[in-house]
């Protein structure tokens, strides 16, 4: 399970190089994995029908309950199946839309870095591995959606995804932690087998909450529902396989999968039904008055989502069957109805429909398998669409509480998608032959194996309803309802409400389509507004306003004065430190027995003597030599009080100070007083207090009495354990290795940065 | 720069202030010294002998640029708590290796002792970075 998971990254690495040396067909070759992974997956389909959930277990970070453990049950299985079947044609479908592009090596590593990521995120048993290839999938998928790099539309389009699936992501993190630490487990199959400790817990709103704020924003549900018709800057393979199976689904399975344990109350209830319905509702409406070929399709993705969450939190059990069902019949049609929308796009060169018609003589298959898949999308018998619908209608009737709102919203949408999709058919293909950018002629086989498969699987599961719901829906809807649910899909109910709705939202759909014109004008002319105030000006806004405020704090705070810094840090290290140690241990310091010998007493005021020079002399020479002084004192009393490690130290960095002092003496300005008398003074008054305080501190450490000191253990430790004698060295390499390394890494990155700015100016004064 | 009697003492001191360093490096797990201070010895060494002679001769006689040395250091450093966890150990979990050599008494070959050549490398690294780039801005 492991390797099957990981596999995706390993090819991802390996493709480029693959994908070059084999040439034109590689997308057959490399198309391979994801078909062998779909055979895998099969493999599992008895097993689970027969004994329930499988859960595979690798141990990663036991200390902290981070396991590689893979959950495979029904609803993780039907997702699996999607990612890696509908992947298979996606690959071999890109081989050809993306045919001499510069940089299809490229597309094909990132393509199963996305896969491969999927497949952990809905394999995952564990919520915090789970969360990990969340996160994977909007990363690999913001470089998906930006994949045409140098265009600038295109990077702001995946920007915006990834900050809103991100920002959405940041709140999910926070919600899969409380459900660990309120269920006391991080692995789902011990989460889920008892609902109610989630459902009775005080943090329950919270946790809802933030999940959905996740579960949302991936799924593109009103008010954030913006971000995916802008990914569609992606190539067409991207936006077929992102909107079918993978990433905005994820947000789907998430709630799917945390249904049986966070399921079932009024909160779930109204916040899913209510945002599914308006999501519902949106991205039909939106789709109707589109043009383009893809641009329908994202908007009737978002009414699929939004259809998706509704259904889920209906939650009873005819709701959850319409879910997978129609969550299966989608991912069917969507993913052929992209491909198709790239194929004519590809051949004609626009995606506009209006500039499109009379194709059907010059692209026969394209035409019947957009109307086998748009039969499907507008809910016609005898396609699986069909089935999911009229579940829809049923679950919708039923709802508690929501009954007339989702009724009547899904209806109305049930409409316009009906419309839409007559439109999508019928339109590019009839009437008058149009002039287009290029002369079109059929899609090459490699573009037209997935649509007509996915949409021929649309029309057989429609005729053949038993065959997915045995083979998974069943174990799905298990895995979803927290309960064994008996599922019979088939296409004839009987006369009954369902069926009088679809009656009516397909005769609804007909009036549109006729009308289809007379719509668009009047959107353009009455409902521009949406465009001008919708929920994208938002995001516009608080991303200005996120500019804003990074630019007011870096003014405040990077002033770019190197006094302002030090005194900022300073002043903050005594507030801080004196208010936590006066208000916390009260003020009184325990002097005790401070015992001077001369010489002691002669090195620190030697020391005290080269401070004050130092910070009046007007010699920048004397300033050096005083300071020198300050540390070869300090070195001394490191001697004397038995540190010679800190000693040798103290004496090389001084020495290197003089070095670097030297190289940099004749390149500094000449020295000038810029700081008037009061500023001396309160300088003056600052570093006095940060001398003052570190003295307290010191004074008050020594009066403070450990029962058993760390340091004497390390000493005890320190030849039995670590086999060295100098307990310095000891504890920097090896007890505290995991510190210095991480030291070594600042001075490596402060040596950068030096570097950097050194090597920066010198070059800005040669130009 | 370029005095006759700092380039012949630099001539002579260099390799003694190479050795001394290392010397520094290897007996610091027992007595005074280790892979911090050696590495400050070391760097102070180029250093001399950058004020000795040029930025070109220095560079050469380091024979690697130092950007290169602190990467290195930090590969070494990183890298020699690695194997451990192999070993069913936590990662950083120190290994010893002591070998008896006639002549020379016990040595003790560890992987504190490889963490503490990598914190040498990254200090000469990190500080001839600075120094070079100082020298060469004068130039």
């Amino acid at each position: 399970m492991l390797i099957a998971v990981l596999s995706g990254f390993i090819l991802a690495a390996a493709s480029p190089w693959l994908a070059r040396s084999v040439g034109d067909k590689a997308g057959w070759l490399l198309a391979l994995l994801p078909a062998a992974l779909f055979v895998y997956f099969l493999g599992f389909v008895p097993t689970v029908n027969e004994s329930g959930a499988q859960v595979i277990h690798y141990p990663w970070i036991p200390a902290l309950d981070v396991n590689l453990s893979f959950l495979v049950d029904g609803l993780s299985l039907l997702f699996a199946l999607l990612i890696s079947g509908i992947g298979t044609f996606i690959i071999i479908y890109a081989g050809g839309y993306l045919h001499g592009h510069p940089h299809l090596p490229r597309f094909y590593a990132i393509m199963f870095a996305f896969m491969a990521s999927m497949l952990g995120l809905v394999l995952s048993n564990n919520l915090i591995t789970l969360f990990v290839f969340w996160e994977l999938t909007s990363i690999t998928s913001y470089l998906l959606m930006g994949f045409n790099h140098e265009d600038k539309n295109a990077r702001w389009c995946a920007l915006q995804g990834l900050l809103v699936t991100v920002a959405g992501g940041l709140a999910l993190m926070a919600g899969l932690i409380m459900i660990g630490v309120a269920a006391g487990s991080f692995e789902l199959n011990e989460i889920l087998t008892d609902g109610d400790v989630l459902r009775d817990h005080p943090w329950y709103i919270g946790i809802v909450l933030l999940v959905l704020a996740g579960c949302f924003t991936k799924s593109a549900q009103v008010p954030t529902h913006f971000w995916l018709p802008n990914a569609m800057v992606a190539p067409t393979p991207v936006s077929a396989f992102l909107h079918s199976a993978t990433m905005v689904k994820a947000g789907v399975y998430l709630l799917a999968r945390l249904n049986p344990g966070l399921g079932g109350t009024d909160l779930w209830l109204y916040a899913l039904g209510i945002v599914g319905a308006l999501t519902m509702f949106t991205g039909s409406f939106m789709a109707l008055r589109s043009t383009g070929v893809k641009a329908v399709l994202a908007y009737t993705t978002i009414m699929a989502l939004g259809t998706l969450v509704m259904l889920i939190g209906i939650g009873t059990e005819g709701a959850i069957i319409a879910a997978m069902a129609f969550l299966l019949a989608h991912a069917l049609y969507k993913a052929a109805l992209f491909m198709l929308a790239g194929a004519l796009d590809h051949e004609t060169g626009t995606k506009d429909m209006l500039k499109m018609g009379g194709l059907r003589q010059l692209m026969p298959i394209t035409f019947l398998a957009s109307c086998v898949a748009a039969l499907s999308l507008a809910g016609l018998p005898p396609l699986f669409g069909f089935i999911g619908k009229e579940l829809m209608f049923a679950a919708t009737a039923g709802a508690p509480g929501l009954a007339f709102f989702t009724t009547v919203l899904a209806v109305a949408s049930a409409m316009m998608i009906a419309g839409m999709a007559a439109v999508f058919a019928i339109r590019p293909f009839t009437g008058t032959l149009k002039e287009t950018p290029k002369k079109p002629h059929e899609a090459p086989p490699s573009m037209l194996a997935g649509p007509v498969v996915l949409a021929g699987l649309g029309l057989l599961f429609g005729l053949m309803g038993f065959i997915p719901a045995a083979a998974i829906v069943q174990s799905a809807v298990a895995a979803v309802h927290g309960a064994p649910v008996e599922v019979q899909l088939y296409l004839w109910h009987g006369i009954n409400l369902p069926l009088m709705l679809s009656i009516l939202a397909i005769a609804g759909g007909v009036v549109l389509f006729l009308r289809w014109e007379r719509v668009l004008a009047f959107y353009r002319e009455r409902l521009g507004f949406i465009d001008r105030f919708g929920a994208e000006r938002g995001y516009e806004k608080a991303m200005e306003g996120l500019v804003w405020i990074a630019e007011w704090q870096t003014r405040v705070l990077q002033s770019g004065y190197l006094r302002r810094y030090l005194t900022i840090t300073v002043l903050s290290t005594v507030v801080l430190t004196g208010w936590t140690f006066f208000g916390h241990t009260g003020s009184s310091v325990p002097l005790g027995e401070v015992g001077f010998t001369f010489y002691e007493f002669a090195v620190a005021a030697l020391v005290v003597a080269g401070a004050i020079v130092a910070s009046v002399t007007s010699s920048r020479i004397g300033a050096a030599a005083t300071l020198g002084m300050v540390g070869f004192g300090v070195a001394l009393i490191y001697v004397m009080f038995s540190a010679p490690d800190l000693g040798i130290t103290q004496i090389m960095i001084e020495t290197l100070t003089v070095i670097l002092l030297v190289l940099v003496l004749f390149r500094l300005p000449g020295f000038l007083k810029l700081s008037s008398p009061t500023d001396r003074i309160k300088d003056a008054a600052t570093a006095c207090s940060l001398g003052a305080l570190m003295t307290i501190l010191i004074l008050a450490v020594n009066g403070v009495t450990v029962t058993d000191p760390i340091s004497d253990q390390l000493t005890a430790w320190s030849y039995t354990e670590a086999q060295g004698r100098n307990i310095v060295n000891v504890i920097l390499v090896d007890f505290r290795a995991l510190d210095t390394l991480g030291e070594l890494f600042v001075v490596g990155l402060a040596a950068i940065g030096v570097y950097a700015m050194i090597r920066f100016r010198a070059e800005d004064r040669r130009q | 720069m370029g005095s006759l009697i700092l380039r012949t003492t630099t001539r002579l001191l260099l390799p003694l202030l190479l050795l001394f360093s290392v010397f520094i490096l290897l007996r610091g797990h027992d007595e005074p010294g280790g892979g911090f201070i050696a590495g400050l010895i070391v760097s102070t060494a180029f250093a001399l002998y950058l004020f000795a002679f040029d930025v070109a001769r220095t560079r050469h006689l380091m024979g690697a640029d130092p950007r290169l040395l602190l990467g290195l250091g930090l590969l070494i450093a990183t890298l020699s708590g690695v194997p451990q966890i192999f070993l069913g150990e936590a990662f950083f979990t120190g290994l010893w290796w002591p070998i008896e050599v006639p002549g020379l008494g016990e040595i003790k070959l560890s992987t504190p002792l490889v963490f503490d050549i990598g914190v040498y490398l990254v200090v000469l690294g990190a500080v001839m970075t600075i120094v070079l780039a100082l020298a060469e801005a004068e130039e």
